[in-house]
């Protein structure tokens, strides 16, 4: 230990006089006044209040590791580090502007040399437009060559899975606890969820939302008249502008100049009418909601009657519209 | 130690002279110049916070029961990547902290080059032979832009599920191959299992090395073009002036650096973001109201709010359908103006000149105005994109909210140009300092009868 000791103050003492020793050369940057010892007493402490921060954030983190007290340690461990830096800018180190010349705009000789040295390794080529022709035939071959196994990611063309829906005739509505829903469960001025039993409920085309309303205040399209067993009413739950959920039903409503209930989708405010089939009342929804045909059986479950009136969900180039 | 380093480098890569002229390189001086230097050193934590969270989040939307601290969602069954999420957030020793300090970095980062991006524009600093420059710079807005969107999809909580559908109902949009584009991407009919691994590597590697070489390219571009900087008596279209990397400017850097990661942990520890606990789990049938993207997206939520109703279709099939105008059309419009504009005003005013020396926005009252209808348009739209706040907090309808958005898409940005440009004018004539007083002369009467002026400039 003791020799080792030794070996390094001599290594050190060794090397400081031998940079004694060098020719006293120019120096390099302007001479400027020392700013005195208080400045670098400063970066010490900060630097040394920085290292217990850090410090601190090793106790923090060995004991119950709080997010709170992580956070300040490390944030002002660092924060003391640019202030100890900031001292060193404007105190410590020569504050000499200096300037020099912008690169050179252009080289112009360099320019045409190299133009030339292109222009005249092609010189001695007589078919020029066919090997260019041949070399982007070749080139955007390959280029499609490469990427043609990017098409194994997903079924590209079967667009036939985006009409896909659970809903068949007989199947019964279920909460999202999977308990089956009575039409009498089913009150006016609320919005309920529904899926399809026994299936996968994320599929776009599976929840749906239902809403009791009065038979009378219907006005649904022609040949839905049945679709609304005692004014309750089952639209897809996925908006048909984008894919949000529809979760918001402006009911109650404070009559008389209240407008009337109505489905919003809270992500860009497509709005609804329940009442006339699923129209779109407001918000930049271009598709109306689908429908799904309800019934009632013989134990009072509300059972779909049918698929939807038209394709779930956000709309794509081709789709039907209603 | 330094002269035997720097002896070793140069005998063995011979770059002591680039060294020589690296340290000298000159760093002219503005508050401005530093926002570019923000947006680098929050990517260095994004780089260093993102590595640390790739060691334990899982990127599966294989579906597991969770178990884990946070009680109220004992029992749901939820996907690994929330699971892994959660964990990170109550069981990982700081992984809260760090989970969050890479949220809030993502968040300033974006706000840097934003705000660096409006600097560069308004002072003509993008004009040649800086226009290369520029132009990474605008590529790196955009993919920042979709790997911080990536990046808090990835989390599976019902907030990203959202995003994602909505992000989905766009790319089905597109015409003509939008179904097919979306289902490539998705794997399948939106929600897919898929979409999580896929965009996991893309957020964790692909587009991170991409801004990583846009990012060096950009600065190799700068360093060889140098900096721009303000007239001065010295500074001049052929000499840069201001401080030498080393020893003026290099401290100050490192100071900004240290300064930013000091900033952001202080927040990942102090200021709560993204609680996806809060936000439960994604379902298809769910959706929450008053939710907000980080703020980076609000101008494209913003955009699908305000689009008009309006549906390409033909009879009786859509053709292009609504999300498309504000998901997609709007946003390509947008980095279209951006990429096109130094072209542009280059066709509009025929100057194909070198410039070195920035102009201040008065200089040039055209592009101010320009630039300040266009900014003032996006703000517009941003805005519209916490419409659902502005209900909850004030209580003003969603239907009177888009249309007050509406009309202000089209008149604020026509009121910002005309005010720029008279504003710009005005204070190009006067050379008045709005923060700095009267500028010109004043002229007095003297006791003889005779006048005197005196010159005041801006200090």
């Amino acid at each position: 230990m003791r020799r080792w000791l030794v070996a390094l103050i001599v290594l050190l003492l060794g090397r400081g006089r031998r940079r004694r020793e060098l020719p006293a050369a120019e120096p390099v940057l302007p001479a400027e006044p020392p700013t005195g010892p208080r400045a670098e007493l400063g970066v010490a402490a900060l630097l040394l209040l920085a290292a217990a921060a850090a410090v601190a954030f090793v106790i923090v983190y060995a004991g119950g590791a709080d997010t709170q007290a992580l956070g300040l340690a490390l944030g002002v461990a660092l924060l003391l580090v640019a202030a100890a830096f900031l001292v060193v800018a404007k105190r410590l180190v020569p504050q000499q502007e200096t300037d020099e010349p912008y690169p050179e705009p252009a080289h112009p000789t360099e320019q045409n040399e190299a133009a030339r040295i292109f222009e005249e390794s092609a010189g001695g080529l007589t078919r020029k437009k066919l090997l260019t022709v041949a070399a982007g035939a070749a080139g955007s071959a390959l280029a499609v060559a490469v990427v043609t196994p990017l098409a194994s990611l997903g079924p590209v063309f079967d667009t036939d899975l985006l009409y896909e829906s659970p809903w068949r005739r007989g199947r019964r509505l279920v909460d999202s606890a999977g308990k089956p829903l009575r039409a009498a469960d089913v009150i006016e001025r609320s919005l309920f969820s529904a899926f399809p039993e026994g299936v996968d409920t994320k599929d776009m085309a599976s929840p749906i939302v239902v809403v009791r309303l009065q038979p009378a205040d219907l006005e649904l399209p022609a040949g839905r008249d049945d679709w609304a067993p005692e004014g309750i009413l089952a639209y897809s739950k996925i908006c048909t502008h984008a894919a949000c959920a529809i979760s918001l039903y402006r009911t109650p409503l404070n009559e008389p100049t209240a407008p009337s209930p109505a489905l919003v989708c809270p992500c860009h405010f497509s709005t609804f009418d329940p009442a006339t089939g699923g129209t779109v009342l407001f918000g930049p929804a271009g598709r109306d909601l689908p429908q799904l045909p309800l019934e009632i059986d013989a134990s009072g479950y509300l059972v779909a009657a049918g698929d939807f009136s038209g394709p779930v969900g956000p709309a794509w180039w081709g789709v039907r519209k209603r | 130690v330094i002269r035997r380093l720097v002896r070793y480098v140069d005998e063995r890569s011979g770059s002591a002279p680039l060294l020589r002229k690296a340290l000298r390189y000159v760093f002219p001086d503005h508050w401005s110049f530093l926002l570019g230097e923000i947006a680098l050193y929050s990517f260095v934590v994004l780089v260093l916070t993102g590595i640390y969270l790739t060691l334990f989040f899982e990127p599966s939307l294989r579906e597991t029961v969770y178990n884990g601290a946070y009680e109220p969602l004992r029992g749901r069954t939820v996907s690994e990547a929330y699971r892994s999420a959660l964990d990170i957030s109550f069981q990982v020793k700081a992984g809260l902290l760090i989970r969050q300090t890479h949220h809030w970095a993502a968040d300033v980062f974006v706000v840097a080059i934003v705000l660096h991006l409006v600097r560069v524009f308004f002072t003509g600093a993008y004009r040649k032979p800086r226009d290369l420059v520029y132009y990474l710079g605008v590529a790196m807005l955009m993919l920042a832009v979709l790997e911080g969107f990536l990046g808090y999809s990835l989390l599976d909580d019902l907030l990203s599920g959202m995003g994602i559908a909505i992000a989905y109902s766009v790319a089905l949009s597109i015409p003509v191959v939008g179904a097919n584009f979306a289902l490539l991407v998705w794997g399948g009919a939106f929600p897919t299992d898929e979409f999580e691994s896929r965009a996991y590597i893309t957020h964790v590697l692909l587009l991170p090395v991409a801004i990583g070489i846009l990012l060096t390219l950009h600065l190799v571009l700068l360093a060889t073009r140098h900096h721009t900087e303000f007239r001065s008596e010295r500074a001049t279209e052929v000499r840069v002036v201001g401080q030498p990397m080393v020893p003026g400017y290099a401290p100050r850097s490192l100071a900004l650096a240290f300064a930013t990661g000091g900033v952001l942990f202080v927040l990942g520890g102090l200021v709560q973001i993204n609680p996806i606990w809060q936000w439960g789990p994604f379902e298809t049938g769910l959706s929450t109201n008053g939710a907000q993207p980080d703020w980076y997206l609000g101008w494209l939520i913003g955009a699908l709010r305000l689009a008009p109703a309006f549906d390409v279709h033909l009879f009786g099939y859509t053709l292009v359908p609504n999300p498309f105008w504000g998901g997609a059309l709007f946003p390509l419009l947008v980095f279209v103006f951006l990429f096109a504009w130094p072209s542009i005003e280059r066709r509009l005013t025929g100057d194909h000149a070198f410039h070195n020396v920035l102009e201040r926005p008065r200089d040039n009252p055209r592009r101010t105005a320009i630039g300040a209808a266009f900014f003032t348009c996006l703000a517009v739209v941003f805005f519209a994109g916490s419409a659902d706040r502005v209900f909850v907090e004030v209580g003003l309808s969603y239907t009177a909210q888009v249309w007050i958005y509406r009309i202000a898409f089209f008149v604020a940005p026509t009121v910002a140009f005309f005010l720029a440009k008279w504003i710009a004018g005005e204070l190009r004539a006067g050379e008045l300092h709005p923060f700095r007083g009267v500028t010109g002369s004043v002229v007095r009467r003297t006791p003889r009868g005779g006048f005197e002026a005196e010159r005041r400039r801006p200090d």
